[in-house]
Order: structure tokens, then C-alpha cells, then sequence
């Protein structure tokens, strides 16, 4: 088959929202994934939709992609379970820098609402004593990733999608030939994640490993996604390792506990020393988990560009190759956004937001 | 507490017994660790009645009375890391490092499923065996036994002096088979004369060859079960129903800890050479782990990896037993291979992930088990796919996939925080 | 032989039970269920070996107990979701 209107390659939340999003536009597109749909760094994320303030430009795709996600709320595929968000501050001075996130948040059209201690032990009983407060965000919500995935790519396929279960051995010129030896031709889309830079040396992305743990069914320990303010420390910091306590309630009672950031680890193997690490943290604010029990322990490797925003754009040098990819720890939240930021670029409208700052172009510079 | 440790054995039936005592007769200390409350593993589990076979208490008398020996009941290894085990019991979780490891980790049933399969009181049938010994109540009750291999008749044996009354065993494997195989018991005299005590003790029940249970049948529990013989079809009611097809060997934490495994059947066994090393270096197995054997195999696959963890030379007459015994195991293969039929028992809508309630429908269109798992959720309960993972693979829907910690479900505070127990210092092992 | 009695409470029931018997042989001795699966069925011990996980109960407030696992305690509070 050729003359497709876009190759897509990569079937995790990414290439998924990709595909849905070009389909409904009309594209006719070939889908190109050698493993298992959302089998990547999807199936390692948390799922969890979440604005974050630190960084405008991250905001501002979180932002939008929030509002795209509302269609979801009611889709079951999605298992979308709107708990809300909270973040909890360990000291008087987080609880005191609380009203400048909020109005960096509401800047941005997101509701939040700072608590005092009284009213976060009212929300969480089992947090641990001696908290200053939180902000929340009553609004936020969790998804399946891995289930999105499949949903997107089924979507794609409905509306007359070409899947080929194969791995891209290079691009060409006019398109990609694929491990198994077939051509396809038509401008080409990389929502590859971690191995953008396989077909694109020139676009680098460093992986960060994460570990996660599930626990067995536990229902009501925990109502919100409870994460420490902090959290952005871990995320955006450039330490060889870190921490961050953030746990999430699954729509199963089970609970989902994060979050572990690893440069230069070079394999996929559970490390029990971050284990440690994650679960030392996670005790301080919720010492109730130390009672329940896991029964899984996982990792997955997200896909980290120069500057901690993801590549969204025409490939440098390429007319015809496009990037999604590189989103770190938001590619759940920011995937609805970044493939409308991109598909709409490849149909010649202005997007919705500004995509200046995620060109893959800034590489250069 | 001890304070020092050369070898862990893990797993405390027949073969991880005879590792303990061979290894502390060499004057290594040994720290033997066990599940279950109390020594035995399954073939030797203590009988709330009937206590243990002489040979067992003597076993564990040896092992429990030796100064070199630390036994650790009710104690599970969780996850593994370089030089040491993960350890947790009721009431804490630790480390514990080793100088070398025998692993007798042993074998659970294979479990099938099968229309009405979830119903309360369908068990397996060394399920049943199990439970009878831990007390569960069965005077009186009418228990029929099914599925395949010698462990039916050693399980209906315990059903009937607990007060059981057995009202069949089925056999799915044909009567020629069966005389096939008893006609080679010759060849082991113990199994022989076991056998026979066993058909003497069961005089009473029916025994039918070629025929299978197709499907349990019960409101709340069962009541009965559909029964598919040689003659047709019938409905047998029982109060009870143990289905087993046989045994597989027990291999995640030989898998974890990286030793090359290689298939039985549909499943895997520990590969080990002939002094029971498996590919890990200090890392040996013995017993149903190394591929189902029986109990007389464990024994001496336990002795010769516990010699040879310790050092010692093992003497070749006890690799010429071994060899023996094992033959034993091929037979067993040979003729109590599950029939195709009963493979095709469950339909689509018959649960195989009982944990999340995933019928078999929903797994079938998927590759491979991960993307299954993704996409139903079938493997993502609290068994951790021992269960459904290893009936899909006996129904040909590919193997198991790699194992990764914890073993089991662990509390979260042996995960954060683990003790480290007094038994870490490991000096005084040399390989 | 004679066999001494565990008391214990399973699910707000006061029992005596044999001494050295399972947790989960006790709930069947008394005739109480065991648990119910995610879609609510009712579910039993299976493998009595602790690698189904089918016999999960509270015991003395803690949840996802194997009960085939442990032995009868006197005191112990033993609770299922059946």
C-alpha cells in the first residue's frame, strides 16, 4: 500500500490520539507498532490528567489537552474516574507559596482551591499528622492509559486506518520501509517516544526510568491523587535520581503508588533500592500503606527531550517528517493536545495554542 | 537467631529437608524456610488427624534438632537481590543474605478450567488433599475426584480417612494407559507397593478410566457435576468436587534469580546438571522444581544439592538413585498427558482469570499474555497469573511470561523498609 | 488422640474449633462463606495450598489473609466478605 496522508509511528497514548485525531480529519493513515498497543511507556504511566504550574508552556498544552479529555468522562474504554487532585504541603512555607500556583492555574482556566489541615484531614484521614494543608483540584481526573491506547487505535482502524504490526528499520525519502521488508510512502509522523532517536538522531531524548507498585484491593484508604508539592522538584530537577510522594486511588480499590525518576539506567529490571526509596517517601505522608499489601512491582522509561518539553512539529530538515514525542512524565495528560498541535500543523490551520515553544526546531539552538 | 548463614534452602518438603540436613551434616549453617506453618511441603503436610508419615517426622525431627539449622516457618521469599533473599513473615519483613541457595520450591496443580469450575467446593484435587489435612470438614460429605495422574488416588485416599465418602474417580487418561503405566511400576518397588495399598484402601470407590468432568453444576456451591465416560454422559451429585491434571513445577524464584529453565510440556522446570547446579552460579534445585518426579526423586535431588552447595563430593551412587527415580518422572509424563478434550472444555464465556473475573472469550483474541493482560486484565490479580497464566499455557496459548518481584503479595513495609536480620553476615562459604 | 478447641470469632460468631486447624478449614467448619469475587461471586478455596488466593479473608483486621496459610489462633477475629 501507498500514498498514505500520514504514517503513523508509534502506538502508545501518543500515536494513538495521533491516529484518532488524523482519522476523524479525514486522513487516510498507516499505523506502524512493533509491540503491544499502549505496551510502553503508556503502560508504565499513571494515568493521571493533572495541570501542573511550574512551566507556562507545559501548562498551557496540559490546559488545553484538559479540556479535550472531558470527552472521555463518560466513555467506559477510558476508565475515567474523576477523584481529583491533591497536593499536599508538608511545612507552612509550601502551604504559604500555594496562592501564586493557584493563580498561575486559574490564569490558565483551572480551578483550584487552596485547604487549611483541617480540611485535608477532613478529605484524607489517613494522611500522616503534622501536614500544613493542600491545594486541590476537585475537577482532575485518572485514566487507564494502556486502555485509551487501545481505544484510539481501534477508533483509527474504523475509520479505515492500515495497522501494521512490524517496526520501522528507517526512514527514506518519500516514506519508511519496515523490518519485514514493506515500503510505505507518505509524509511520516514519529510518536515513537524513547526511540524518536533511533530514526532521528538529530532530536535527543535522554530516558528517565520510573518505578511503580500497585497494591491489592483497598477501597477508601485514599479518595484523591495525593501528591506532595514537591513533586515538581523530582520532575523537573536534573538529579541523577529522585523521589516524589504520589499515589493514586484506582477506580478497583487498588492503589497505584509513584513516582521514581532514574537517569542512565540501562535496563528494565525492578531496582528494590528504589523501591525502597519511593515507598520511604510514600510512608511519610500516608504510613497506612505500610500495612497493605502489593502485588505488583513494574517500571517504564519516559521519553525526556532537551528542555523537558515535548517535540511537537516538522522534524529539522524534513519537509515531510513530523514529531509527537517526548513528553517525560505528562504524555498522558498533554497526548489529546500534542496530536491536534501537530496533526493541525500538517493540515496547514494554526493550532489551538502557540506551538512555538515544542518545536523540534529549538534542538538547533 | 543465628548470626551467620552459608546456605538458604527454600521450600521445606521431602527435598528441601534432605538439602538442610545433607548441607548441616557438613557443618554449614543452614537457614530452611517455608511457607506454609509448618514443615512438609505438600506430600508430607501434617494431617490435623493422621499426623505425618514416619519418614517425614524423621526428616524433619533431623532437620529441627540440628544446631547448624534455622528453620523458618511460615516464612515467604518475596524478591531477591544481589547475594540475598527478601524474606517476609506475619510479622516483619527482611533480608536475609546466602552463600548458596537450594531451591525446593516444589509443584502446584494444574488447575483446568471449566463450566462451573468457581463454584464454592470445587477444588483441586491435590487441592482437596490439602485442605483435608488442615481440618476442612468432610465426614460425610460426597466427594467425586477427577482429572488425571496417581495423585487422584492419593488424594481420594486422604478424603476417605478424613470420612469422606468418595463416590468416584475419574481418570481422564484410557484404561490402557493406565495398565501401561502400573505395569511399569516394577521398575520402583516403593511406588509399586504404594500403589497397591492405595487401590486396596479404595476397594470400595469407582474407578473409571476415559472419563472426564465437562462441567460443575451448583447454585451457590456445587451440587453435582456432568461426567463424560466411556458409556456417555452422566450427572454424578457430590457434595465436593477435586479436579487435578497433574502437577507443574514451581519456578518463579529460580526465574528471578536468572536460571535457565527449560519446558515440561507446556510449562518449565529448572534446568540443572547433574549435581543439581541450575545456570546460577551457588544456585542449586532439586525436587519437583527440576521437573515432577515424585517423592523419591525430591529426597535425593534434595541430598545431592544440599552435598553439593556445602562443597562436598556427592557419591555417584546417589546420582545413579537420582537417575533412576527420574525415569519415574518420564513415565508419569508419558502416560497422564492432558487429552485434548478436556483442553476444550471451557467456552468463551467460562471465567479463566478468577482474581478479575475475565472469561476466556475476552483473552482468546489476544497475541500474547501481556497484551491480554493490557487489554482484560486477566494476570493482574493477587495470584499473579499462576492460576489463569499457567492454564492458558497449558491450552496453547503461549507460555508464561518472565517473572518480576514480588513474588507474592508482600506487605508494603517489607518492600520500604525491610529489617536486616542478624542472619546477613555470610562469612565462612566458600564455592 | 484427643484434640483440644480454639475459640475465635468468625465473622461475629464466637466458635470452638479443633486446635491446628487452618483458618480457612474453620470457616468451612462453621459454615460461614469465604469471599466474593470483583463481579460478586461467591468464591472457596481451591488450590489449599496459597497460590489461588481464592480463600482471602480479614483476619484480626487485616485484609487479603490467606486463610489456608495461617492456623487457627485463640482470640483471632476472623471476617469475610461472603
Amino acid at each position: 500500500m501507498s500514498g498514505y496522508d500520514l504514517i503513523i509511528v508509534g502506538a502508545g497514548i501518543v500515536g494513538a490520539a495521533c491516529a484518532d485525531y488524523a482519522t476523524a480529519q479525514g486522513m487516510r493513515i498507516a499505523i506502524v507498532e512493533p509491540g503491544v498497543v499502549g505496551g510502553g511507556a503508556t503502560a508504565a504511566a499513571m494515568g493521571h490528567l493533572v495541570a501542573m504550574d511550574d512551566d507556562p508552556a507545559e501548562l498551557a498544552l496540559a490546559h488545553y489537552s484538559l479540556g479535550l479529555w472531558e470527552a472521555f468522562a463518560n466513555l467506559p474504554q477510558a476508565e475515567f474516574s474523576r477523584c481529583g487532585t491533591l497536593w499536599v504541603a508538608s511545612n507552612d512555607e509550601e502551604f504559604a507559596r500555594i496562592p501564586e500556583k493557584i493563580a498561575r492555574l486559574a490564569a490558565s482556566g483551572v480551578v483550584a482551591e487552596r485547604i487549611d489541615a483541617r480540611e485535608l484531614y477532613r478529605l484524607e484521614p489517613a494522611l500522616a499528622p503534622g501536614l500544613a494543608g493542600g491545594m486541590r483540584v476537585a475537577n482532575e481526573a485518572v485514566v487507564f492509559p494502556p486502555a485509551v491506547a487501545r481505544h484510539g487505535i481501534d477508533q483509527a482502524i474504523a475509520r479505515g486506518a492500515v495497522y501494521h504490526q512490524d517496526a520501522v528499520f528507517r526512514l527514506e525519502d518519500h516514506g519508511v520501509l519496515l523490518r519485514g521488508g514493506r515500503r510505505l510512502t507518505g509524509p511520516m509522523l514519529l510518536a515513537n517516544g524513547g526511540a524518536l532517536p533511533s530514526l532521528l538522531p538529530g532530536l535527543p531524548v535522554r530516558l528517565r526510568k520510573g518505578h511503580l507498585v500497585i497494591t491489592d484491593r483497598y477501597p477508601g484508604v485514599i479518595r484523591h491523587q495525593l501528591l506532595e508539592l514537591g513533586y515538581a522538584d523530582s520532575a523537573h530537577g536534573g538529579d541523577a535520581s529522585s523521589v516524589a510522594f504520589n499515589v493514586q486511588p484506582r477506580p478497583t480499590g487498588q492503589i497505584l503508588i509513584g513516582s521514581s525518576r532514574e537517569y542512565d539506567a540501562i535496563d528494565t529490571d525492578v531496582s528494590m533500592a528504589m523501591i525502597r526509596r519511593m515507598l520511604e517517601r510514600s510512608f511519610r505522608f500516608l504510613p497506612q500503606l505500610r500495612e497493605l499489601d502489593a502485588i505488583r512491582l513494574w517500571t517504564g522509561f519516559r521519553p525526556v527531550s532537551v528542555d523537558g518539553l515535548p517535540y511537537l512539529g516538522r522534524a529539522p530538515g524534513r519537509d515531510d517528517v513530523w514529531v509527537a514525542a517526548a513528553h517525560e512524565g505528562l504524555g498522558v495528560t498533554t497526548s489529546l493536545g500534542s496530536a491536534r498541535v501537530v496533526i493541525d500543523q500538517i493540515l496547514g490551520r494554526a493550532p489551538a495554542i502557540d506551538p512555538a515553544p515544542y518545536d523540534p526546531s529549538r534542538v538547533r539552538s | 537467631m543465628v548470626d551467620a548463614c552459608d546456605i538458604v534452602v527454600v521450600g521445606a518438603g521431602p527435598a528441601g529437608l534432605a538439602a538442610a540436613e545433607a548441607a548441616a551434616s557438613q557443618g554449614k549453617r543452614v537457614v530452611l524456610i517455608d511457607s506454609q506453618p509448618r514443615a512438609g511441603g505438600q506430600v508430607w503436610r501434617h494431617d490435623v488427624l493422621h499426623g505425618q508419615p514416619r519418614v517425614a517426622t524423621d526428616a524433619i525431627r533431623d532437620v529441627a534438632g540440628n544446631a547448624n539449622v534455622t528453620c523458618l516457618e511460615g516464612t515467604q521469599v518475596v524478591a531477591v537481590e544481589p547475594g540475598r533473599l527478601l524474606l517476609q513473615d506475619a510479622q516483619r519483613g527482611f533480608h536475609l543474605a546466602y552463600g548458596a541457595l537450594v531451591l525446593a520450591t516444589g509443584a502446584r496443580e494444574l488447575l483446568l478450567p471449566f463450566p462451573g469450575w468457581t463454584l464454592p467446593g470445587v477444588t483441586g484435587a491435590g487441592g482437596l488433599q490439602a485442605l483435608a489435612k488442615q481440618g476442612w470438614p468432610l465426614r460425610g460429605k460426597r466427594v467425586l475426584i477427577a482429572g488425571s495422574g496417581p495423585l487422584l488416588l492419593a488424594a481420594a485416599a486422604t478424603a476417605q480417612r478424613h470420612g469422606a465418602h468418595v463416590v468416584g474417580i475419574h481418570e481422564q487418561a484410557g484404561a490402557s494407559a493406565v495398565h501401561r503405566f502400573a505395569a511399569g511400576l516394577w521398575r520402583w518397588p516403593a511406588k509399586l507397593a504404594q500403589a497397591a495399598r492405595l487401590r486396596l484402601e479404595l476397594a470400595r470407590v469407582p474407578y473409571r478410566t476415559g472419563s472426564i468432568v465437562t462441567a460443575a453444576e451448583g447454585e451457590h456451591g456445587v451440587s453435582g457435576a456432568r461426567v463424560r465416560g466411556r458409556q456417555g454422559d452422566e450427572r454424578i451429585a457430590c457434595d465436593l468436587l477435586a479436579v487435578g491434571y497433574g502437577l507443574l513445577p514451581q519456578v518463579e524464584l529460580a526465574q528471578l534469580l536468572g536460571c535457565a529453565l527449560e519446558p515440561e510440556g507446556a510449562h518449565a522446570r529448572v534446568q540443572v546438571g547433574p549435581w543439581q547446579a541450575t545456570s546460577q552460579p551457588r544456585v542449586f534445585a532439586a525436587g519437583e522444581a527440576c521437573g515432577i518426579g515424585g517423592l523419591d526423586c525430591a529426597r535425593v535431588e534434595g541430598r545431592i544439592a544440599g552435598l553439593a552447595a556445602a562443597g562436598a563430593p556427592v557419591p555417584p551412587t546417589l546420582v545413579q538413585r537420582r537417575d533412576r527415580a527420574r525415569a519415574f518422572a518420564a513415565s508419569l509424563r508419558e502416560h497422564f498427558t492432558v487429552r485434548d478434550d478436556v483442553r476444550g472444555l471451557a467456552n468463551g464465556d467460562t471465567t479463566i482469570c478468577r482474581c478479575e473475573d475475565v472469561p476466556l472469550g475476552a483473552v482468546r483474541p489476544h497475541a500474547d499474555t501481556r497484551e491480554a493482560k493490557l487489554a482484560t486484565r486477566c494476570g493482574m490479580g493477587a495470584c499473579q497469573g499462576r492460576i489463569c497464566g499457567s492454564a492458558l499455557a497449558e491450552l496453547g496459548h503461549g507460555p508464561r511470561g518472565g517473572t518480576r518481584p514480588p513474588l507474592f503479595p508482600v506487605r508494603l513495609a517489607t518492600l520500604g523498609e525491610p529489617v536486616l536480620s542478624s542472619v546477613s553476615d555470610t562469612r565462612g562459604y566458600t564455592s | 488422640m484427643k484434640m483440644s478447641t480454639v475459640r475465635l470469632t468468625v465473622n461475629g460468631r464466637r466458635v470452638h474449633v479443633p486446635a491446628g486447624i487452618s483458618v480457612a478449614a474453620a470457616i468451612a467448619l462453621v459454615g460461614e462463606p469465604f469471599r466474593r469475587s470483583v463481579t460478586g461471586e461467591s468464591r472457596a478455596p481451591l488450590c489449599g495450598m496459597g497460590v489461588c488466593f481464592e480463600c482471602r479473608v480479614r483476619i484480626d483486621g487485616v485484609a487479603q489473609q490467606r486463610a489456608c496459610q495461617r492456623v487457627v489462633n485463640p482470640g483471632m477475629r476472623v471476617e469475610t466478605d461472603g
